[in-house]
């Protein structure tokens, strides 16, 4: 009796999750520009749609750009601050640590407004750079947390051996540390792209005349006659968003049974 | 001129000295150990020699330079780690080629090279094995293979055999010193382990509390300790408590107390034992002999406590009146009854001072 409620508990939880997120494919096959049931019939003019739509093409572009530069260089400050944090014994660690920690329990309204203040002061435009410089401060703490928990696994006598055979600390780098730690730069990139591209506030109050995908989104939903072309770009960018976490669970359950240390 | 030459070299962490003010000269080509039990220093220093610790003072020089302010990449030595430390991300082939990137050699010339170091170590064919695919005797040889494939001057091994199990420490000690006479590189070997130690090198040091208490040969080592420390971590000793009574040029007589009067060779006393002196008289359970109880003079009544068959011979602890400890012997004979009489060869009775 218990095990049958507890079944129906976790139904009613994975429904609640998921029906609403559903309902974007759905809707977006459905021929007709009210979003209500019933369903009309079957359509894919919203698609194509979108594959007229230079804008929106616009505005994914921004993202992208957006989104790869943020995860290339958080990933990059994460993986040495996780170096430096888990290997050489630095005074003020900790309280490093939680320093480059805390954007990610600042709301992000508040961070897009102080960095508009930011650039309003210093006299810098709104561009998409801003819009980096801000997400990098949400997803350094992401990247750092991955690495982290990589490199606390790692043999520090695999670099010692690496010296010892005669190569400098950046080829020992490039030859050991580098393709031990790639399923965790990988999983980190991934994430870090995911968040950026994911990201609202911040790109709303910095992007400018640069819109990024999601300011876009939130532009045309003003417009109810473009509402079913932006559930069909939603179900799109839904089902890359599948693919791409399953591959980084993939890659992280990968880096888990292949051990770090020296064999 | 000495090959490998640690001079007054210090090591301190955190206002802990782990290294003392060591003194240490190798000759070009010997098989060289550091013995001394975990914490003693031995392996900081071997991390000083191959430029992974920085030593406080003294200078460390090989084959004529000074090495204190090298880079262990740029050293001339190599390192058997202590776990190995196989580059998990390659296979046998690659964790031995990985050190002779530098030499850019043709890829013929590197492979026959990486084949002919696999054939020394004895691991023909095992070239594509994963690293993770290896036993822990295959990982050693594989670790073996990758320093000496480079052709160090100094090959440092870190308790390479430590990891093993006995019968392969035992076979791997056999072929660890016929590699090492085959490409005649100077070994410096680390290990706690006695046996080890005695087996594979040509001298040993002893090192305790970030000292060198003593460096000799296994056979010197054995047969004439300098210290209490040293005799009582190789092998097994009785120690007995005696006076210096007379000093004559070539031998010496003391007051042994449960032993009597002994009159035994000058040139077994420390030299710097003196007349009045107390000290300690050392004796081997090997060298105690039993006698006849009623015949021999000399002999020392005691009881056999417990015997224990260890094939080729047998050992025993004997108490003897007068002495809470027993005394070890050991011996292929084993007496009649547990009513026993011992005798105490003076020739083979050592003379330390009883501060060491």
């Amino acid at each position: 009796m218990k095990s049958r409620a507890l079944f129906i508990y976790a139904l009613a939880y994975l429904a609640f999750l998921y029906v609403p997120v559903l309902f974007l494919p759905v809707f977006s096959f459905n021929n007709s520009q009210f979003i209500a049931f019933p369903l009309t019939g079957f359509t894919t003019r919203w698609y194509a749609a979108l594959g007229a739509d230079t804008a929106m093409q616009h505005a994914l572009g921004n993202s992208l750009k957006v989104g790869l530069v943020t995860a290339l260089l958080s990933t990059l400050l994460g993986l040495t601050a996780a170096k430096a944090v888990t290997q050489y014994r630095l005074r003020g660690t900790q309280a490093m640590l939680g320093l480059i920690s805390l954007p990610l329990f600042i709301p992000d309204i508040v961070l897009g407004i102080s960095l508009l203040l930011l650039l309003g002061l210093l006299d810098l435009p709104l561009s998409l750079a801003a819009v980096v410089a801000g997400h990098m401060l949400v997803c350094v703490p992401f990247a750092l947390t991955v690495l982290i928990a990589r490199f606390e696994g790692f043999d520090r006598n695999l670099e010692e051996a690496s010296a010892d055979l005669g190569e400098s600390g950046w080829m020992t780098f490039w030859r050991v540390t580098f393709p031990l730690m790639m399923p965790g730069i990988l999983a980190s990139l991934l994430l870090t792209f995911i968040t950026s591209f994911d990201e609202f506030l911040v790109a709303y109050f910095l992007s400018g005349t640069e819109a990024t995908l999601p300011v876009y989104i939130w532009g045309q939903l003003r417009f109810p006659e473009r509402l079913p072309t932006v559930l069909a770009l939603g179900a799109l960018i839904l089902s890359v968003s599948v693919v791409l976490v399953i591959c980084a669970e993939l890659l992280r359950n990968r880096g888990v049974k292949k051990p770090m240390v020296g064999a | 001129m000495n090959f490998l030459s640690v001079s007054q070299v210090s090591k301190a962490f955190g206002g802990t000295p782990v290294v003392n003010a060591v003194d240490i000269a190798i000759a070009r080509g010997e098989f060289f150990a550091l013995l001394g039990p975990s914490g003693c220093g031995k392996t900081t220093l071997l991390r000083m020699i191959a430029g992974f610790e920085t030593p406080d003072s003294g200078t460390i020089s090989i084959d004529g330079e000074v090495m204190n302010a090298v880079p262990p990449h740029q050293r001339p030595t190599n390192m058997v780690f202590q776990s190995y430390a196989i580059f998990p991300h390659l296979n046998v082939f690659d964790n031995i080629a990985y050190g002779l990137r530098k030499l850019k050699l043709p890829k013929d010339q590197l492979r026959a090279r990486v084949e002919a170091m696999l054939a020394t170590v004895r691991l023909e064919g095992l070239g594509n094995r994963a690293a993770d695919q290896l036993s822990g005797g295959q990982r050693q040889r594989v670790a073996l293979a990758r320093a000496l494939v480079r052709e160090p001057k100094l090959l440092l091994l870190d308790e390479p055999l430590g990891a093993l199990d006995k019968r392969l420490r035992e076979t791997m000690q056999v072929e660890l010193r016929a590699i090492q006479r085959k490409v005649g590189i100077t070994f410096l070997l680390v290990t706690h382990d006695q046996e080890e130690a005695l087996s594979l090198s040509d001298r040993i040091a002893v090192m305790s509390g970030g000292k060198i208490l003593q460096v000799a040969s296994p056979r010197e080592l054995y047969e004439r300790p300098n210290c209490r420390e040293v005799a009582d971590f190789i092998g097994e000793m009785n120690f007995f408590h005696a006076t210096v009574r007379e000093m004559a040029d070539a031998t010496a007589t003391v007051n042994a107390g449960l032993l009597g009067i002994v009159t035994l060779p000058r040139a077994n006393l420390a030299p710097a034992i003196r007349k009045d002196d107390h000290i300690l008289l050392a004796i081997r359970p090997e060298h105690v002999r039993f006698s006849d109880l009623n015949n021999e003079s000399g002999g020392v009544a005691g009881e056999i406590a417990s015997a224990t068959f260890l094939g080729e011979r047998s050992h025993f602890h004997v108490k003897i009146a007068g002495r809470s400890e027993p005394v070890s012997v050991s011996g292929n004979a084993a007496p009649q009854g547990s009513s026993v009489s011992l005798a105490f060869p003076p020739e083979n009775l050592i003379g330390l001072t009883s501060a060491g």
